[in-house]
């Protein structure tokens, strides 16, 4: 908002002073974010990503006006429908109808990737920002737990969770949120090991600033971006993960309309059947690139001297 | 006009604050700081380095201690012990002892310890690019004094902001006040680290090579300017530094470091004219002049010493000319520097086995 402001005031006022002073010349602005902007635009692949997810989701927000029938509704005289005629994308064994079927798993996919990821970084930032920043036995603490969470394969880790809490969305948003935190947890830290050596840093230090406004302040901001980037990009995988977990019959219960769910129910009738697990397989692997995409462009928008 | 409010407003609190404290606090006597006998030293695994050898010296409020010497001196990890911002570990300060306002501050637990920094002791760094968040605009770096420390609103904060900056002379501050760092010049950004470090107007400034990484001719005016505000607030300051031409102008006292320690002590302009230790005779002799064009730089010959292995005697004698058997034995002791009929000169001080001979030729 300041940036607006200035950006309004700056040429009539800069103007007459950049004279007085001689030496400064009168700066065109641009602030920090619309530079980050300009880069991402440029961007086709990001923007393509960006896209994707738009697409995404307002398919997901407005599943009830743009699905064609219910999807839970059963329709036991049509079932196995080739894609066509009413069934645009046909009907599963049960008569269920398919494009409805994907539109509304497109709200399972989007909520869950999201939230397991919100979990994820929440606990990865808080532990990986405390090693980092405090050292010592804290770091090394937080550092062998996250090692134990490293050794679990991430789907084998969750199906233990989903057992222990039951199934249904809450279980696989919290059990794919406590395996994936160690890796940010990681890279957080990496990050404030080098932020916290830099000079304004210790010069926020010297006037006075407390410990905890300087991790606020000074070292999380700056520690921050490759977080953001990664947390976009994993998304994608955690929608990956959370159609596994559904596919192998642990994720969300199996009448719900879920990626995971249709592709398990196309699983007898491969080579048959085809179009009841392509479609959806599609819809994930385009909603993991559309992720992955964003992730890239943000990476590359954020910081240009990575790429 | 508006600065002058905020200057009576303020002296009025540090008079409340010095009252307050009156009982056992600062003592009015006492010099604003002195550091007596400091030693610091790093250690990396088994390798010990002495980075600091017993350094004193004391600086009045008003007053401008020049503190001269090459890079690992010492210079800078002393302004950082008084600060209280060492690196530790792997920094440890080994001995000594340090008065501000005639309490000693190293034995202070770390909060109170905190609240001298920035209130009552600031510090301004070199490089000021990276010495600003990046992330930050410099509006919202100098306003987070005033919220940090004096709780004010983000309002009231950002209108201090704009006023330090008019302070610190930087054109158009209301419209800047939003700028980020980079989008300011060098000597620009290096106002910006004056004014952060004056916002609450402290005792004691700690600059450390404020002007080494601006132009010449931008030098002139951010050391101008750090004067001028210096004696206006009547604050004590430390210029930490390497340039001797810097130092002419602004400084009251020098204290020159070599290996960790005190090798001469001086009013500024006596040194100039009669250093009494080699070493300084050496750094001096290696400014270039003018009147000497095309002929050769003199330099001190052989490298600053290995702090891991600090040479016995003085530190120096490898690189002297007057070296003799006892300066690779015995350690020099920073002694009083006398006329040649034994009348003291008042402030001067060399830590030279043959300081007479150096200093009366």
């Amino acid at each position: 908002m300041t940036e607006l402001v200035t950006g309004k005031e700056g040429p009539a006022a800069a103007g007459p002073t950049a004279e007085q002073q001689g030496a400064e010349p009168t700066v065109v602005r641009v602030s920090q974010w619309s530079d980050i902007r300009a880069r991402f635009f440029a961007n086709k692949l990001a923007v393509l990503g960006l896209f994707i997810l738009v697409v995404l989701v307002i398919v997901a927000v407005f599943a009830p006006l743009l699905a064609p029938f219910d999807p839970l509704k059963q329709d036991l005289a049509n079932t196995l429908q080739a894609p066509g005629g009413d069934h645009l994308l046909g009907t599963d064994s049960l008569g269920r109808d398919q494009l409805s079927r994907l539109i509304y798993g497109s709200r399972i996919a989007m909520i869950v990737g999201m939230a397991s990821i919100l979990v994820a970084c929440t606990i990865g930032i808080v532990l990986g920002a405390l090693a980092g920043y405090f050292g010592r036995l804290i770091d090394s603490v937080i550092m062998r737990v996250a090692d134990v969470f490293f050794a679990f394969p991430l789907l084998i880790g969750a199906i233990v969770v989903i057992l222990l809490m039951g199934r249904g969305v809450l279980p696989v948003v919290l059990s794919l949120g406590i395996f994936s935190w160690a890796t940010f947890a990681r890279l957080l830290r990496s990050q404030i090991l080098s932020v916290r050596e830099m000079d304004y840093v210790h010069a926020a230090r010297a006037l006075g600033a407390s410990q905890f406004r300087t991790i606020r302040r000074h070292i999380l901001p700056n520690s921050l971006t490759a977080v953001l980037v990664y947390a976009t990009s994993n998304v994608g995988i955690a929608i990956v993960a959370e159609a596994s977990l559904s596919y192998l019959g642990v994720g969300v219960p199996p009448e719900v309309a879920e990626w995971g769910n249709m592709i398990a129910a196309g699983r007898d009738f491969m080579g048959v059947k085809d179009f009841m697990w392509m479609y959806p397989s599609l819809a994930i692997v385009v909603t993991a690139l559309g992720f992955v995409l964003l992730g890239n462009g943000l990476r590359d928008a954020l910081d240009p001297k990575l790429r | 006009m508006k600065t002058n409010k905020l200057n009576e407003q303020a002296e009025g609190d540090d008079m409340t604050s010095a009252e307050t404290a009156g009982g056992s606090g600062p003592d009015k006597a006492a010099p604003l700081l002195e550091v007596r006998d400091l030693q610091v030293e790093f250690k990396v695994r088994d390798n010990v380095t002495k980075a600091v050898n017993g350094v004193s010296y004391s600086v009045d409020a008003g007053e401008t201690l020049a503190v001269l010497g090459e890079s690992g001196s010492g210079k800078s990890v002393t302004a950082q012990a008084i600060m209280g911002i060492l690196d530790s570990p792997p920094g440890r300060i080994s001995g000594g002892e340090i008065y501000f306002q005639g309490q000693e501050i190293l034995s202070m637990p770390e909060n109170e310890r905190r609240r001298l920094r920035g209130a009552k002791m600031a510090m301004i760094f070199q490089d000021a690019l990276s010495s600003l968040n990046p992330v930050l605009s410099v509006g919202f770096q100098l306003g987070e004094m005033f919220r940090a420390h004096r709780g004010m609103s983000r309002k009231d904060a950002k209108a201090k902001a704009i006023e330090l900056m008019d302070r610190v002379r930087i054109p158009a501050a209301k419209q800047r006040v939003g700028d980020y760092p980079h989008e300011f010049s060098g000597g620009m950004r290096q106002r910006i680290m004056i004014a952060m470090a004056l916002a609450l107007e402290p005792d004691l400034i700690i600059a450390d090579e404020p002007t080494t990484a601006l132009d010449v001719t931008v030098q002139a005016q951010v050391m101008d300017l750090l004067a001028e505000l210096q004696r206006e607030y009547n604050m004590g300051l430390i210029l930490i530094t390497h340039d001797l031409g810097v130092v002419a102008d602004v400084a009251d006292k020098i204290a020159v470091m070599y290996a960790g320690r005190i090798v001469e002590t001086a009013p500024v302009h006596e040194i100039y004219k009669r250093p009494a230790h080699p070493y300084t005779e050496g750094l001096l002799a290696s400014i270039p002049r003018l009147d000497q064009k095309g002929q050769e730089l003199y330099a001190i010959k052989g490298l600053p010493p290995n702090l891991q292995n600090i040479p016995s005697g003085c530190a120096f004698n490898p690189r002297c000319a007057r070296a003799e058997d006892v300066c690779r034995t015995d350690i020099p002791v920073l002694s009083q520097v006398t006329e040649r009929d034994g009348t003291e000169l008042v402030g001067r001080g060399s830590a030279c086995h043959f300081w007479k001979e150096t200093i009366h030729g």
